[in-house]
């Protein structure tokens, strides 16, 4: 037994090191350093140096235009990649939809869609919650029918992040309405964006951002050779997808970087005289963090090196310990830095920004955008499954209760 | 990044297993308990055979040559029975001071009895005013025609009255908190001048307040380098921290499947009581807070052996901290979803959360940590 990086798994880490550091665009590091969300271009823009590294689709095998890493080292990668702080690659293309289609997409699906989802030359979308199915996702009602060569779509899904971005969509549909069981009557489709008949309607998010969206679909046709695994199978399709590179789930690059961004910013903030980073209750939630971060990233590791050793392909249950440790830490983190900040991370001076742009600036950014990203991550304990059915899924797969 | 066990590791926690199934139901514990010293000598020869004993210990003092690892597993499975024998006193407290500061005279002559299961030690190093602070020592110790003269008072040595031998610190120079001037001393529990008094802590195992009044010892029972023993406390610390880490896993283990067990067979309102989710994410918490501790005590486990003394204790303080988080958080609900019976002496799960207290309250507790930590935070 042993904690440590090997020198190969050091070796690996100090290349991407090299490379993150040669090739990430400065005006990116920077964006993401201060606690910007990534925009569309940034995440195109490094993710297709990635890939042109071979490297974007981090978990995929060779033969599909993956790096063909191990476990061990898609955690190096993710870590590494959050820590530079660049974007990270689109979650729906790399670790969603290329894993479905490497598992049950045909060769003609596979060889049209793969390559494009790594070169982000296609954005995808997940299309799975509706106003009526949220963590009960089998209740969904998007109807689709079969008329000749195609599926007619009819309905709404909601929830839809960057649907305003993406040109395809993998969507969840009914195409059974009298099966059995709820989630025998489910296909897995992908749809286009420019069919007619499908309209996006934003939602505006607490943290002022557009993110979120509502996606209508009118008559919506798409060929039956667009649909992934058998009819009325997609439930499969979806655990499968549900299921894999958990591992990838608590985030905790992402958790270590806002802690240190929050210990660096405290040394220019003050509190009852002196620099906050000297404050013993800073201090105290400071390590505490540190400490739960540590405890996680071991954690973790230990999944990592269980999927390493048998589990390849399939969720491992203390998966779900990851999703809410993780999130938690993740929600607890970008909290560290809003508070950093103190009253100047209240303001919202976006707009006065973009509009004023000659003007010198009114505030740190920083603190601005902590307390966006602590606004939006109320949605970490609430998407990919809440926590609360992750408590579920533990009491049932792992207690037996 | 390695968490397999080799072959010699599975074989030693099967048998270990086995041994301990065989021997340490909740009511033969009671047995033990009742014994005059509080745990079993006749198990004590058992661990002698099976190895246990001279595991930490190099193989020409009559050990195994075995590491952090193997001390784990066996701590882990001695936490899942709450075994009472002074396996930290003396293997893991005393031995690693021996094995750390003693001479190859002193070595060889009581590691191959350790190992043998022939001598029982302790590590007599807390002062009452100290509390968690390690060099805070005032017990003093004077040259005298050619060896030393030792007076002061030891608090809370855990097992000091089943000990042969005594490892002793006390001040040779220097003033109530430095870290210089402490020396290590070994010393006959049978002393003249050297007084005994004895106690059962909270979850039962014993301990003994020590005296020391003009206690002569040789100069050949000095230990390590003369002023120079606080590098040593402090390792030997560590190994307490990593061992109870382990012994507090187990621990937490077996209240994590008592409380399993119980909210699937105890019926309320016509139906166990484990139907219902809000027991059920109560559970779930616990089993997180399990794998916690268990990463946390991996890490010290893993950690004692690093050369980098900062990175060392950093690590350690980390893991004291989140096992005795997690284990205050499974212990206290392991009760609260029992009701009324975890509240009772002749349930098992009261004497787990009473050794998981103890060993939070051990070299150091959770915001003693947690402080050390906070101090380093830059």
């Amino acid at each position: 037994m042993d904690l440590r990086y090997t020198a190969e798994e050091l070796a690996f880490r100090e290349e991407l090191r090299a490379f993150f550091r040669d090739n990430l665009p400065a005006d990116i590091r920077e964006r993401m350093r201060l606690g910007h969300a990534p925009s569309k271009e940034d995440t195109v823009t490094w993710q297709r140096i990635l890939n042109r590294q071979g490297w974007a689709a981090y978990s995929w095998p060779k033969e599909y235009g993956g790096p063909g890493w191990s476990p061990v080292q898609r955690m190096i990668f993710l870590e590494e990649n959050q820590l530079a702080p660049a974007p990270e690659v689109s979650g729906f293309n790399i670790t969603m939809i290329g894993p479905v289609l490497i598992q049950f997409g045909t060769e003609e699906q596979r060889q049209r869609f793969l390559p494009r989802a790594a070169n982000i030359d296609d954005w995808w979308c997940q299309g799975f919650s509706e106003p009526g199915a949220g963590s009960d996702l089998a209740a969904l009602k998007t109807a689709a029918r079969r008329d000749g060569d195609h599926y007619v779509i009819n309905g709404q899904k909601i929830w839809t992040s960057t649907a305003h971005h993406a040109d395809w969509c993998f969507c969840l549909v009914r195409t059974d309405p009298h099966a059995k069981k709820r989630q025998e009557g489910i296909s897995f489709l992908l749809v286009d964006m420019k069919t007619p008949g499908i309209t996006v309607r934003p939602i505006i998010s607490i943290d002022g951002s557009h993110h979120l969206n509502e996606v209508f679909f009118d008559d919506v046709a798409v060929p039956l050779s667009l649909r992934v695994g058998e009819e009325n199978r997609g439930w499969d399709v979806a655990k499968f997808l549900l299921g894999h590179e958990r591992t990838g789930i608590a985030r905790l690059g992402k958790s270590k970087e806002r802690v240190k961004f929050a210990r660096d910013a405290a040394h220019e903030m003050r509190a009852n005289g002196r620099p906050l980073i000297e404050d013993p209750g800073f201090r105290q939630r400071v390590a505490q963090l540190e400490v739960d971060i540590k405890a996680l990233e071991i954690t973790q590791m230990r999944v990592v090196c269980a999927h390493d050793r048998s589990r390849e392909g399939r969720p491992d249950p203390l998966s779900s310990v990851l999703k809410v440790k993780g999130t938690e830490l993740l929600q607890a983190t970008t909290e560290l830095a809003m508070d950093v900040g103190g009253p100047l991370s209240m303001p919202d001076w976006a707009q006065e920004l973009a509009a004023l742009s000659n003007e010198p600036e009114l505030g740190p950014v920083w603190a601005a955008e902590a307390t966006r990203s602590y606004l939006f991550l109320r949605a970490a304990s609430i998407y990919g499954g809440t926590n609360e059915i992750q408590k579920n899924i533990v009491s049932k797969a792992v207690l037996g209760l | 990044m390695d968490f397999e066990l080799n072959e010699e590791q599975r074989l030693l926690e099967d048998s270990l297993a086995r041994l301990l199934a065989d021997h340490y139901g909740f009511d033969k514990r009671r047995t033990y308990l009742a014994e005059p010293e509080g745990w079993s000598r006749a198990l004590w020869s058992q661990y002698a055979e099976l190895g246990l004993l001279g595991l930490p210990f190099a193989e020409s003092h009559g050990g195994f040559g075995g590491g952090p690892t193997d001390i784990m597993l066996v701590m882990e499975a001695f936490g899942r029975v709450l075994a009472l024998e002074p396996y930290l006193a003396t293997v893991v407290l005393a031995g690693t001071a021996l094995r750390l500061a003693g001479n190859e005279t002193q070595k060889s002559a009581m590691l191959p009895q350790i190992s043998a299961g022939e001598m029982i030690l302790a590590f007599a190093h807390g002062e009452r005013q100290a509390r968690y602070d390690l060099s805070d020592v005032v017990t003093t110790a004077k040259r005298r025609s050619g060896g030393w003269v030792l007076d002061g008072a030891k608090s809370v040595v855990l097992h000091g009255d089943s000990a042969q031998q005594l490892v002793v610190s006390a001040r040779v120079s220097g003033q109530r908190d430095d870290t210089d001037g402490i020396t290590l001393f070994l010393v006959d529990s049978g002393a003249t001048g050297l007084a005994r008094r004895f106690y059962p802590m909270r979850d039962g195992t014993r301990a003994a307040e020590i005296s020391l009044s003009s206690v002569e010892v040789s100069a050949d029972a000095v230990l390590g380098a003369v002023g120079a023993a606080f590098p040593v406390i402090d390792r030997v610390v560590e190994a307490g921290i990593a061992a109870t880490a382990a012994e507090a896993v187990g621990a937490m283990e077996a209240m994590q499947s008592m409380t399993l067990e119980y909210l699937k067979t105890r019926q309320q309102f016509g139906r166990p009581i484990g139907d219902y989710q809000v027991l059920q994410h109560r559970a779930s918490e616990m089993l997180m807070e399990l794998e916690r501790g268990r990463s946390m005590a991996m890490l010290a486990a893993m950690t004692l052996e690093e050369p980098n003394a900062a990175e060392r204790a950093h690590n350690i303080a980390m893991a004291k901290v989140g096992v005795g988080q997690a284990s205050k958080f499974v212990a206290q609900n392991a009760i609260q979803l029992h009701g009324g019976i975890g509240m009772t002496e002749e349930y098992a799960v009261g004497h787990y959360f009473r050794r998981c207290m103890v060993i939070e309250h051990m070299f150091g507790d959770t915001a003693h940590h947690l402080s050390r930590l906070a101090d380093t935070v830059s």
